[in-house]
C-alpha cells in the first residue's frame, strides 16, 4: 500500500493551500484516493497556514497529517513546528529565501530551495510555492506534462486562464532546480 | 475519475442540496459551515433559487418553516451556537410535522467555545435539541461524499416521514476536500396535500400549526408521531460494520471520530490484535443492532467521540452493559489521533 | 333580501375574543378585503402567538401558526416559495415590537412583499394583562404594578415612526377602531396595504389601535374612550410612510 502524507505550511498569502490542493488534484487524475484539509479560523488572516493532504491507493482513513512524510516549511514558524513531526525518511523541503537556519534531523531529505527569491527574479513574485511543488513532484517521480497539465487545468478557473501558463513556468523552474 | 470533482465538505452539502430540488436556502455566518451559505449565495439565483441572508438564525428557522409550510424543500445550516437559537424553531417543525433539513457543522463549545471540530452536539441533536418529545433523523457523515450523499437523503427522509432532518458534520468534514462524485439519482419530492400553498377555492382551509389546547388530543398526536418514529427506526436505521465479524475488541465512532479510528483498527490488525469498528450513520435512530450483536463476542467496546462522552449512553444501553464501554476522546476542539485509539485498543486487549 | 353578510373569508365559527374586543372587527375587516380582492384561494395568513393565535381557525385561506414574534420570518419563507401567493401576518404588540421586533425590522428593511397586520393595544392579553412594549408611561399592569415607570422600563414603542426610517419599507400606517368612522378608514388603509402587495409593492403594515377591555379592566365603551384619550396622543393616527407616493410623516 502506497501513501504519502504532506504537510503544507507557511504564512498566509503564500499559496499554501493551493499549492496542497493541486498536489491533491495531481492524485485524484492519477486515480488516488486524496484528501485536502486546511488549517482555518483567524490564523489563516495573516498567521500561519497550514493543509494536510494525503494522496493513497487506499481509501484515506484520517485526513488530518501529524508525521508527513513530506514536509512543505515555507517560513522558520513552520519549520520550527514541524521538523520534529517529518516521518522517519521524510523530505523537508523549505524555502530558503527565508528560512537561514539548517535543519537538525538527520534521518530525512532536505531540500532548501530558494523559492520567494527565484520567483521573484523570474517574474511571478506570488509563485514560490508552485516552485515548490515542482521540485516536489520531481523528486517524488511524479512530474509529468500530462497530470501537470491536467491538474493546473482543474485548479485554475476558467477566468483565470492566464495564470495557467505562468503556473506552469514555476513548476518546470522548481523541477529543474 | 472524470466525474469526480475536489469539493469541501460544506460545499458538498449545498452542491447537492440543489440537486435534491432544495431551491430555498436561508442562513446566518458562523464558522466554520459559512461556505454552504457562500456556495448557495453564489448559486441559487443562477438557478431560480432563493438564497436569503437572515438576520438571526432564529429568522433563518422560520424562514425555512415557512418555505416547509409551502411545501417545498428547504434547508439552513449553522454550527453549534448557531443551532441552540434554531432550537425553537426546530421545535416547531416537530410540532407542525414540516419536513426540513437543518445543517450543523459542530464547533466545541459550550457557550461561544471554538471553531474547531467537536461533536459535543449529539445529546442536542439525537435527543431533539429543542422542548417538547420529539425527535430528529440524525445523520452523521464521515466523508465528502457522504455529506453529498445524506444531504440527498436527508430530504428524502424529511419527505417521507414529515420529520426535520439533521446533517451532523464537524468543523473537519465541513472544511477537508475529497473527490465527489455528484452522480446520483434523487427520488422527487412525494406530493405534500397538506401544504398552505392557497386553498384555489377548492378545498377546506389548510392549517400548519403545532398548538393543541386539549391534553386529550395533543396527547394522540404526540402518541401517533411516536408511532412514526417507530417507522424511522425499523425502516432506515444505517451503519457501517468495519471488521467486526471475528473482533475481540470494538470501536463505535461517527463521523471524523470513525475515521481516525479506521486508521487505528487497521494498525491493531497489523499487530495481531483483532480490532473492529461500528460506525453509525444514522444516529438518531441509533444502530442497536451491531452492538447488541458486538456483545455476544467481544471484550470490549470503546467509543471514540470528540466530546467528553455523549454517544457512549447509547452504546451501553445497546449493549445492553453486557461488556465493559470505555471512552476515548479529546473535546474542545481537539481530535483524538490514531495512536491514542490505538493505545486504548492495545489496552482494551491485555 | 339579504343587506348584510357574514364575509366569506371569515369562517362561520364562534370567536373566543372577549366581549368589547377589537380583534373581531379587524378579523373582518381583513376577511372583507380578501372578498372584495377576490384573492382567498391564493392568500396564506400567518397567526401569531397571543390573544390572536387561533386566528388560523377563523380565517377561510390557508393559515400557519408562528413561534412567537417570528411571524415575518414565517411570512418571507412562504412568500418566497410562491412569490404569486398573497402573504399576510397578523400581530399583536408583544410579537411583534417585543421579542419579534427583529424580524419585524428586517423584513420592513428587506421591502418583503408581505402585509402586516399589526394589533396595538398596549397590553398582554393571552398571559393575562402584561406590560407591553407599546404600553403607555405610567400605565398600570399586572408587571408594572405601579404603573409603567420610564426610568424602569423606558419608554412605549412606536413602530410606525420607528420603521418610517427605513428605505425598505414600503407603506405604514396607524388606524384605529374605536368609531365607525375610524373602522372605515381602517378598512381603506388595510385594503391599501393588500394591494400594494397585489402590485408588488412591498411591505405594508397597518397598525391598529386597538382595545382591551379586560386586562386594562374597563368597560367596552370606556375602553374606546381610553383610545381616544390616551392611547391617540401617544400613538398619532395617520399615514408615516407611502414610498410610491414619496411620502413620510415627520
Amino acid at each position: 500500500m502506497s501513501t504519502k502524507q504532506f504537510l503544507f505550511s507557511g504564512f498566509g498569502g503564500q499559496g499554501i493551500l493551493f499549492a496542497g490542493k493541486f498536489i491533491a488534484y495531481k492524485g485524484l487524475i492519477e486515480d488516488k484516493q486524496v484528501s485536502w484539509l486546511p488549517s482555518y479560523g483567524p490564523e489563516m488572516r495573516g498567521g500561519t497556514a497550514s493543509c494536510s493532504v494525503i494522496v493513497s491507493d487506499e481509501p484515506v482513513g484520517s485526513p488530518i497529517v501529524t508525521y508527513p512524510d513530506v514536509l512543505v516549511a515555507m517560513n522558520l514558524p513552520s519549520l520550527d513546528r514541524f521538523e520534529g513531526k517529518v516521518a522517519p525518511g521524510g523530505m523537508i523541503f523549505l524555502d530558503s529565501s527565508l528560512i537561514e537556519r539548517e535543519v537538525v534531523r538527520k534521518d530525512v531529505k532536505v531540500f532548501r530551495i530558494p523559492a520567494t527569491r527565484l520567483a521573484g527574479e523570474n517574474g511571478f513574485p506570488t509563485l514560490a510555492n508552485m516552485i515548490i511543488v515542482g521540485k516536489i513532484l520531481k523528486e517524488l517521480g511524479e512530474y509529468n506534462d500530462e497530470g501537470l497539465k491536467a491538474a493546473l487545468a482543474k485548479v485554475i478557473s476558467a477566468k483565470h486562464a492566464d495564470m495557467m501558463e505562468v503556473n506552469r513556468k514555476a513548476i518546470d523552474l522548481g523541477a529543474s532546480l | 475519475m472524470a466525474d469526480k470533482v475536489l469539493m469541501k465538505g460544506n460545499e458538498a452539502i449545498a452542491e447537492a442540496a440543489i440537486k435534491a430540488g432544495c431551491r430555498h436556502y436561508f442562513g446566518y455566518p458562523i464558522t466554520p459551515q459559512t461556505e454552504v451559505a457562500a456556495y448557495m449565495a453564489k448559486r441559487m439565483p443562477k438557478i431560480g433559487g432563493t438564497f436569503l441572508q437572515a438576520e438571526s438564525e432564529i429568522a433563518a428557522i422560520n424562514m425555512v418553516y415557512g418555505v416547509a409550510s409551502a411545501g417545498l424543500r428547504v434547508m439552513t445550516s449553522s454550527s453549534s451556537p448557531g443551532i441552540s437559537l434554531k432550537g425553537e424553531g426546530i421545535s416547531y417543525l416537530a410540532g407542525a410535522d414540516l419536513p426540513a433539513l437543518v445543517v450543523n457543522v459542530q464547533r466545541g463549545g459550550p457557550g461561544l467555545g471554538g471553531i474547531q471540530p467537536s461533536q459535543s452536539d449529539y445529546f442536542q441533536s439525537t435527543r431533539g435539541g429543542g422542548h417538547g418529545d420529539y425527535h430528529m433523523i440524525v445523520l452523521a457523515p464521515s466523508s465528502v461524499q457522504e455529506m453529498a450523499e445524506l444531504t440527498v437523503k436527508a430530504f428524502e427522509l424529511a419527505d417521507k416521514y414529515r420529520m426535520t432532518s439533521m446533517v451532523l458534520a464537524d468543523g473537519t468534514m465541513g472544511q477537508m476536500m475529497e473527490p465527489v462524485d455528484l452522480n446520483f439519482d434523487v427520488a422527487p419530492a412525494p406530493e405534500k396535500p397538506w401544504a398552505t400553498t392557497g386553498t384555489e377555492m377548492k378545498r377546506k382551509h389548510n392549517i400548519v400549526n403545532s398548538l393543541s389546547l386539549v391534553p386529550e388530543e395533543l396527547e394522540k398526536l404526540n402518541i401517533a408521531r411516536f408511532e412514526r418514529y417507530e417507522l424511522v427506526k425499523k425502516n432506515e436505521t444505517m451503519y457501517e460494520e468495519y471488521m467486526m465479524d471475528d473482533a475481540d475488541i470494538a470501536i463505535a465512532a461517527f463521523g471524523i471520530a470513525a475515521r481516525v479510528s479506521k486508521n487505528a483498527v487497521n494498525e491493531a490488525r497489523k499487530r495481531g490484535i483483532k480490532a473492529g469498528l461500528i460506525r453509525p450513520i444514522t444516529l438518531w435512530p441509533f444502530p442497536d443492532a451491531p452492538f447488541k450483536k458486538a456483545a455476544t463476542h467481544v471484550k470490549q467496546i470503546i467509543s471514540v467521540e470528540l466530546n467528553m462522552g455523549q454517544m457512549i449512553e447509547d452504546v451501553r444501553l445497546a449493549s445492553e452493559c453486557k461488556v465493559p464501554v470505555t471512552l476515548c476522546n479529546r473535546v474542545g476542539g481537539m481530535i483524538p489521533s490514531p495512536e491514542q485509539v490505538l493505545d486504548a485498543i492495545v489496552k482494551a486487549s491485555k | 333580501m339579504i343587506v348584510y353578510d357574514k364575509p366569506h373569508a371569515l369562517l362561520d365559527v364562534p370567536l373566543h375574543y372577549c366581549p368589547g374586543c377589537t380583534h373581531g372587527i379587524v378579523h373582518k375587516l381583513v376577511a372583507e378585503v380578501i372578498d372584495e380582492l377576490g384573492i382567498e384561494g391564493k392568500t396564506i395568513g400567518i397567526a401569531p402567538v397571543g390573544c390572536s393565535v387561533m386566528a388560523y381557525d377563523y380565517f377561510a385561506c390557508d393559515m400557519i401558526e408562528a413561534a412567537h414574534g417570528r411571524a415575518p420570518a414565517v411570512a418571507t419563507g412562504v412568500k418566497r416559495a410562491d412569490p404569486s401567493k398573497i402573504v399576510f401576518t397578523y400581530q399583536g404588540d408583544g410579537d411583534l415590537a417585543s421579542i419579534g421586533m427583529a424580524e419585524t425590522v428586517h423584513a420592513a428593511a428587506r421591502n418583503e412583499n408581505i402585509t402586516v397586520i399589526f394589533i396595538n393595544n398596549a397590553i398582554y392579553g393571552m398571559t393575562g394583562g402584561q406590560m407591553a412594549p407599546t404600553s403607555l408611561v405610567g400605565q398600570v399592569t399586572q408587571t408594572s404594578p405601579y404603573g409603567r415607570d420610564p426610568k424602569l422600563c423606558g419608554y412605549p414603542i412606536k413602530v410606525c415612526e420607528l420603521l418610517s426610517e427605513l428605505e425598505g419599507a414600503e407603506y405604514l400606517e396607524r388606524v384605529t377602531v374605536n368609531s365607525i368612522p375610524h373602522i372605515r378608514a381602517a378598512k381603506k388603509a388595510i385594503k391599501k396595504a393588500f394591494m400594494n402587495q397585489i402590485e408588488g409593492k412591498g411591505f405594508s403594515l397597518i397598525e391598529v389601535v386597538s382595545s382591551c377591555p379586560t386586562n386594562w379592566g374597563m368597560t367596552p365603551q370606556n375602553a374606546l374612550k381610553w383610545i381616544e384619550e390616551k392611547m391617540l396622543p401617544q400613538y398619532p393616527l395617520g399615514v408615516y410612510k407611502d414610498r410610491s407616493n414619496g411620502e413620510v410623516k415627520k
